[in-house]
Parts: structure tokens; sequence; C-alpha cells
């Protein structure tokens, strides 16, 4: 075993990290690529819900992609699309069924949304993009990874909506994570509650908000990043003089 | 039956139920073809025109298909090879009768297969009991007239957020809200205006 193969291997481990890893932050599937926002805008109305959405997400994701990989090299290239369509939905009724059996509450939650899995961008546009092209085995750790990144930004779009029109964060009502169902982390009581965010207008008010946010702090990171490169050169174009001058005097005294 | 449950059909899912500000379907073609009204126009007709069919052939499928088969569990597969099928022939119809028609709608025709307000409102139908309490026939015109509706809808909301958005193209916004953002907070406003209408048909 030769130290090259070893090196490719740990950069093999790596890119497998690097792959499972970017949908989180860098490819963040809503919050960078703005797909898959109307269910990241209509099932996060609490904080539950869009954890439910996400591993439902996360599930069809990952299964998608892992067959669609399976059988990419016999999918003729024409009618590539409606074959996915085919293979997506599929796994969202059995998604569908399988809620319905297990978590009904979660199931009338979620309503219609459940079905419109099959058109979100996100899980079309993996199996596009990547799992057509790729192992199995990878699809599959991307398939994974970018479901999490999906239900990361779900949920934390469904905390800021829940917090601001309730005041309170639940958990136990659509999933068994409690064991009385409704108890509630109390933050802030119900001092101030708008209520209007856990309605329609409050998803596209927080989303707005939150990539606002975010665009502003990469804005902050540039600027700081620019300072920084421009304070570099100068010192750099400072050292230079300092040396040419030091020189001219050393060469001044030797002449003299 | 009377005449009136037609009009609240529109009326409702027109502006009290809007298939984008009050249901998020379809917010992908809202942010992506809203930048000018022209394209915005164009894209809402080609919704109205595969939405309408779409509703029509689907409650149709539903009844006369699975219902007596037994196998209403396949209407998320159905549905949506019957939509991306219907689409495909739309676009080829409009290309064989009217070139101009083409030229303006035939770009935004190939978008509508992943817009979620065509299978929302053709699944909608379905398991909501405002068109499935008529059973096959009148239940097909409310159907249909639901579709018709909320593509009004999408229409109004798209012409009305696409003249807002070319507005604020020469205003002067933050550097970090530029884009999107401000989109997104020019929605949300435009939602609590359409969340006032709530409650007015039961």
């Amino acid at each position: 075993m030769s130290d090259v193969a070893k090196t490719k291997n740990v950069k093999k481990e790596m890119s497998r990290l690097a792959n499972f890893t970017k949908g989180f932050f860098k490819e963040n599937p809503v919050f960078v690529f703005l797909l898959g926002l109307c269910p990241a805008l209509a099932v996060t109305g609490t904080v539950e819900a869009s954890l439910g959405m996400g591993i439902l997400v996360i599930f069809v994701l990952t299964s998608s992609n892992v067959v669609v990989s399976l059988i990419r090299k016999w999918i003729p290239h024409q009618i590539r699309v409606p074959s996915y369509i085919v293979i997506i939905s599929t796994f969202v009724t059995i998604v569908g069924l399988l809620t319905e059996a297990y978590a009904y509450a979660l199931h009338g939650e979620l309503g219609i949304f459940i079905p419109l899995i099959v058109v979100n961008c996100l899980i079309l546009g993996r199996a596009e993009s990547y799992a057509s092209k790729n192992k199995v085995h990878d699809a599959a750790i991307d398939g994974f990874g970018m479901g999490l990144g999906f239900l990361g930004a779900l949920v934390v779009i469904g905390f800021f909506r829940e917090f601001l029109s309730t005041g309170a964060i639940a958990y136990g009502v659509y999933l068994p994570l409690a064991e009385t169902p409704g108890s509630i982390i109390n933050i802030d009581s119900y001092v101030f509650s708008m209520d209007a965010f856990g309605q329609a207008p409050g998803g596209f008010l927080v989303i707005g908000l939150l990539l606002g946010i975010f665009n502003f702090v990469a804005i902050l990171k540039r600027n700081k990043k620019e300072r920084e490169r421009q304070r570099m050169i100068e010192e750099k174009k400072r050292q230079a003089l300092e040396r040419k001058r030091q020189k001219a005097k050393e060469k001044a005294g030797a002449n003299a | 039956m009377s005449w009136t449950v037609f009009f609240v059909a529109i009326f409702s899912s027109m502006l009290i139920n809007n298939v984008v500000l009050m249901k998020f379907l379809g917010v992908c073609p809202f942010l992506g073809v809203s930048k000018k009204t022209n394209s915005a126009l164009g894209m809402s007709a080609a919704v109205m025109f595969v939405m309408v069919i779409a509703a029509f052939v689907s409650y149709l499928l539903y009844y006369l298909v699975l219902v007596p088969l037994e196998i209403e569990y396949v209407q998320t597969i159905s549905f949506i090879l019957i939509i991306a099928s219907l689409v495909q022939l739309v676009e080829m119809i409009i290309k064989k009768v009217s070139k101009k028609l083409y030229k303006s709608l035939g770009v935004y025709i190939a978008l509508i297969t992943t817009n979620c307000a065509i299978l929302g409102i053709a699944v909608e139908n379905i398991t909501s009991d405002f068109a499935g309490q008529y059973g096959l026939f009148p239940g097909l015109a409310v159907a249909v007239t639901t579709a018709f509706g909320a593509a009004l809808g999408f229409g109004l909301v798209m012409f009305a957020f696409s003249s807002i958005r070319e507005r604020l193209e020469g205003s002067n916004v933050p550097e970090a809200w530029k884009g999107v953002p401000v989109s997104l907070i020019t929605a949300g406003i435009m939602a609590l205006a359409f969340a006032g209408l709530g409650g007015i048909v039961g």
C-alpha cells in the first residue's frame, strides 16, 4: 500500500464528507437555491409540522436518488423527466399512506402538501443534476445531506414563525415526541403573540427577513475580507518602499 | 344545487383562498417569472389554459376510472402523469394551431409541469367536499369553475406583483435586501391584504 493510494483514500473520504455536508449551509436548498419554497412557506407554521415535512422529504429524496441512480443507465435520455416523476411519486404515495397510518395528526396538518412533494423542485432537481450522473452510495449520501439541509431550513423558519405567533414552542402535537400530547416549551408566555406570523403572510415575511439577514451577514463578511486584503496590499507596498529606501541609503553610504 | 355555487366557487378560489398568497401553491413561477409584466401575463394565461383542462381531466379520471376500480391510492401518480402529458399535448396543439400564441406562451408551458398549483388544484378538487358533494356530473362543473377562479386569482396576483417589482427595480433598496428578499416581503404585505378578505365565504 503506497502513500499515494492512502492520500487518495483520504481525499475520497473528505469529498464524501463534503458531499454530505454541502447541503447544510453552502448549497442549502431553501436559503441559497430557493428550491422547494412552496412547502417551506406553507407547512412551517409550527416547528413540529416543519420537522414532519422535513422527515418525509428526506425519505423521499434519499430513496428516489437511490433508485434513479440504480437505473440511470437504462433510462432513455428523452423520457428521463417523466420516469423520474413516476419514481418520485411512487415514494410519495408510500409516504402518504404511511403517515396516514402511523401519524394521522401530521397527515391532517400537512394535508395537500404530502402529494405535492412530487412537484418539489428540490427532489426532481437532485435526480436530474446529481443522481442521474453518480454512483448509488454517492447519490444516497447526497440525498440524505440535501434532505437534512432542507429539514434544517424548515425548522429554522418554523421556529421563528411559531415563536412569533404564539410566544412558545409546542411539541408532541403531531409527532410522538412527548408523553402528554401538546406539551409546551414556554419561552415568553403569550405576552406578545403576533397571529399573522402563524398564518399565510408570516411565511413570506419570515423567509424574506431571514434571507435579507443572511445576505447582510454575507456582505459584512465580504467587506471585512476586502478591507483585510486592502490593508495587506498597503502593508506590502510600504515594506517594498522601505526596502528600496534602505537599499538607496546603503548605496549612498557605499559611494561615500 | 343553485347557481350561486359557481359564483362562490370563483369568488372564494380567486380572492379568499388565493392560490399563491393563501395556499402557497405556485410560488416558484410567482417569484421566478414576475420580473416583467408581459411575461407574468403570459405565464398566467398558460397556467389558466392548463389548469382548467387538468381539473376537467383529473376529475373525470378519478370518478370514472379510479373509483370504480377502487385504486384511489394511485391518485398522485396518475394525476401527475396526466398533467405532464397534458402539458406536452397542449404545447403541440398550440404550436400547430397558432404560431403567434406559441411564440408568446411556448416558453412558459414547458415550465408548468412542475407548477404545484396545477396538481394542487386537481388534488384539492377531490379531497375537499366543495366539488365532491355534487358527485360526478354537477361536481365536474364546480371543479372546473374552481380551477378557473384559481387561475384568475393567480393571474391577478401575478399582474399586481410584477407591476410592483417593476417599480421596485428603480427604487433605493438596501444592498442586502435587493432581489428576492424584498420581493418576499412585498408578497408578505400583499398576503396581509388578502388575509383581510378571509371569512367572507364560509
